[in-house]
């Protein structure tokens, strides 16, 4: 084999390489606006300081107290990262909502429809379906665990849509591989305590980006307040036991 | 366009039609009685007790002197009317349009028909065997009016097809009681020597309505076709209906596609047209063993998109059993509405819930779960938490009232559950407590904040919330249920969790 290699064949490379990006969730994003405006340091972690939409992100929750916080922040990052937020879907069994909270958070609650099914089974087939609809802004899913081919299908949903996903996991058990773009877990802070004051303050999470595909894990912690994120401490990207080597 | 009716007589519908219920009085006389001034008369009889000489309003005792071995059943005066009803429904597979023509005949709309059939004659060939393989004996008509087709199928004697605009030479020899006269006015012409239509169709128009008024002139001028008469149909014309007959009985799964797809196809593009959208739409297949099945769907919002209404239809497909097959397939759509035109948006995502990708997406999540699944909340005037708001009713649907923006939690209960607290101040948070075996201490605290029941809708103690925050930054919402009283400790509960 000759170490030059025909400009045909490189040609051919780059594509494939150009495609295997593509597949992973990230191509250029297709709406080009300010990703960064309200993800402060977290946006450092994404590869082209983008926060990939049209592609699906997975959060660990363990306990309902952990998925109020996830919801919480999903929530946050919606509103944070759409001009204006479209209609969302959100998909699981049993739900439990509140509808006015989702106003806090920057979110028409009349904008978000809630689907309650029985069957994690329906719950995929749903969540596949709402991935596969443009001109959503949100589809979140919660299941029971996310296999490698799942994930897959919804990855493949959101290429052609552009909706960004968001799957809350409820099996933190068995991690297994899947084509997510990311990884997260959010859990609570003890509120802020500004000049003493009493009652508890604005909502507080550490949210640790365990992995991202072609981006930097993070840890930070995150306040939610006037309709925006806080940072109060710089981007710690060091010391979670749980960060793997993705990509 | 030219308007073709066929006219069926049943010559012995009732008889007929017990003889297919117990297959041995086909072969013998037979005829149906009921009472009359203390003795039972004859109503109705087969061909083999006409052809003995029995008739309609002889006593049963002069029957059966006369024939012996009849058979006599008594006679049900609702059943006529009922069976030609159904008789008539059976017949939309040859048209649109069929309607009850009492006592014993149906009336067809054929006009357009007859082709799907490789013509009139064979059209009518079709019915009769069909209707003869029923047992029902039949006499057909077929004119332009509907008056000529009766009179063809109850008194011509040969040819039971008047080739259009023939009506005038066919009345001609036909008896005056073709013409559908009260008997008394038949009885007057009669004996005025008049017993063919030809005798006085050429007489002055004036002259006869002088001498029997206006009926036989409308009679005339309705078999004539100068007059327009009108049907009542059995099955009420539905202004959006598309149907598809098929020369083979389709029997497959694919088959059935094709057709629905075709009739979608059809009617959508009318729909387009007229600018409206289905909201509810039904498909019926007619089966060859005269069995009935539909399925139906329902939309989020008006559409035309056939494809996307073929995919509503497609689980549900599998429900219809073509069994021997299928020979007829109507698609109708009984909910029509006007489609809004709405501006295309410049970004994808903020169509907002207007956006047709969307009104789809539910149509098929409606389809697959069934609407009680999916909702959209509209806030409630209500500070009762599971009162506070309320499922859409539709996707056009605004609030009417703001969203309260206090402090609550992102995740509600359904129902509060009982927890187990220690506090030593009433009327203040407690000091910890236990939820699912798992002990809390409560490190900060907001509260109470007291929501009282609302009495006129139901009885209930007031509640009392705290938002409370654990030593690793968990929030809550409790509430305690009550007051403080002298030696009962209130219950407390837990109602959900904050982000």
């Amino acid at each position: 084999m000759g170490s030059v290699m025909p400009a045909a064949q490189a040609h051919i490379i780059e594509k494939l390489r150009r495609d295997i990006l593509s597949l992973q969730g990230l191509a250029k994003p297709v709406r080009q606006h300010d990703w960064s405006r309200g993800l402060g340091p977290i946006s450092q972690a994404f590869p082209n300081q983008y926060f990939p939409t049209s592609a699906v992100h997975e959060f660990l929750v363990a306990t309902a107290e952990e998925k109020a916080a996830s919801s919480g922040f999903i929530a946050g990052l919606i509103s944070s990262i759409n001009h204006i937020p479209g209609v969302m879907v959100w998909i699981g069994t049993k739900l439990q909502v509140y509808p006015h909270a989702y106003k806090f958070f920057g979110i028409d609650p009349e904008k978000i429809i809630f689907v309650s099914l029985d069957r994690e089974k329906d719950v995929l087939w749903a969540v596949e379906e709402s991935l596969k609809c443009e001109g959503l802004s949100a589809v979140v899913g919660e299941l029971r665990g996310l296999s490698f081919d799942v994930s897959r299908r919804l990855q493949l949903a959101v290429e052609k849509s552009h909706v960004t996903g968001f799957i809350l996991n409820h099996n933190t058990s068995s991690i297994n591989a899947n084509t997510c773009v990311s990884r997260w877990k959010i859990s609570h802070l003890p509120s802020a305590v500004y000049d003493d004051l009493p009652g508890i303050g604005f909502p507080r999470w550490q949210v640790d980006l365990l992995k991202v595909r072609n981006g930097q894990p993070g840890s930070w912690q995150v306040e939610w307040s006037a309709s925006k994120f806080r940072f109060e401490t710089r981007a710690k990207t060091v010391g979670i036991s749980e960060r793997r080597k993705t990509g | 366009m030219r308007k073709r009716f066929v006219s069926i007589w049943f010559r012995y519908l009732k008889t007929d039609w017990f003889s297919r219920r117990h297959t041995h009085l086909a072969l013998v006389p037979f005829v149906l009685a009921s009472p009359d001034h203390g003795r039972m008369v004859i109503t109705s009889m087969n061909h083999w007790a006409e052809a003995a000489g029995a008739c309609i309003g002889m006593p049963v005792a002069d029957a059966r002197a006369i024939i012996p071995g009849l058979e006599v059943r008594d006679d049900d005066p609702a059943v006529g009317k009922k069976l030609l009803e159904k008789i008539a429904r059976w017949c939309v597979r040859y048209s649109p349009v069929a309607a009850v023509d009492e006592p014993d005949g149906i009336l067809i709309d054929a006009t357009g028909c007859a082709h799907l059939w490789g013509g009139e004659k064979q059209y009518l060939a079709d019915i009769y065997t069909r209707l003869k393989s029923l047992g029902y004996m039949v006499r057909l008509g077929m004119a332009d009016t509907i008056g000529m087709a009766w009179a063809t199928a109850r008194y011509k004697k040969e040819g039971v097809i008047i080739e259009p605009g023939q009506q005038a030479i066919a009345l001609m020899d036909l008896p005056l009681q073709a013409l559908r006269l009260a008997p008394e006015m038949a009885e007057r012409l009669y004996q005025l020597g008049l017993d063919k239509i030809g005798e006085f169709i050429n007489m002055p128009r004036s002259a006869l309505r002088r001498r029997f008024g206006n009926q036989i002139i409308t009679r005339l001028h309705q078999a004539l076709g100068n007059e327009e008469e009108f049907i009542d149909p059995v099955i009420p014309l539905e202004p959006y209906q598309e149907r598809l007959n098929c020369f083979e009985p389709v029997a497959t799964r694919k088959g059935i596609e094709h057709a629905l797809e075709q009739l979608l196809e059809k009617l959508c593009g009318r729909l387009s047209k007229e600018g409206k959208g289905i909201r509810s739409c039904v498909f019926t297949c007619y089966r060859v063993d005269n069995k009935i099945q539909s399925i139906g769907i329902k939309t989020t919002r008006a559409g035309f998109t056939t494809k996307h209404l073929l995919k509503l239809f497609e689980n549900k497909i599998e429900q219809i059993e073509p069994a021997l097959g299928i020979e007829l397939f109507i698609l109708t759509a009984d909910k029509v509405e006007d489609v809004l035109c709405t501006q295309e948006s410049f970004w994808n995502g903020t169509g907002g819930l207007q956006d047709k990708h969307l009104s789809e997406l539910l149509d098929r999540l409606t389809d697959k779960f069934g609407a009680e699944k999916i909702a959209r909340y509209l806030p409630q005037e209500h500070h009762w938490p599971e009162r506070s708001f309320k499922a859409a009713s539709s996707l056009d649907e605004k609030p009417v009232t703001t969203w309260r923006n206090n402090r609550r939690p992102l995740q509600l209960l359904a129902r509060p559950e009982k927890i187990e607290v220690t506090s030593i101040i009433p009327d203040y948070p407690p000091m910890n407590f236990r939820y699912k075996g798992k002990l809390h201490t409560i490190k900060r605290a907001d509260g109470p904040e007291r929501i009282e029941q609302e009495w006129w809708l139901e009885k209930s103690l007031h509640r009392d919330y705290y938002c409370v925050e654990d030593e690793d930054g968990r929030r809550y919402w409790v509430f305690r249920l009550g007051h403080y009283e002298d030696n009962k400790k209130p219950q407390w509960y837990m109602h959900g969790f904050f982000a």
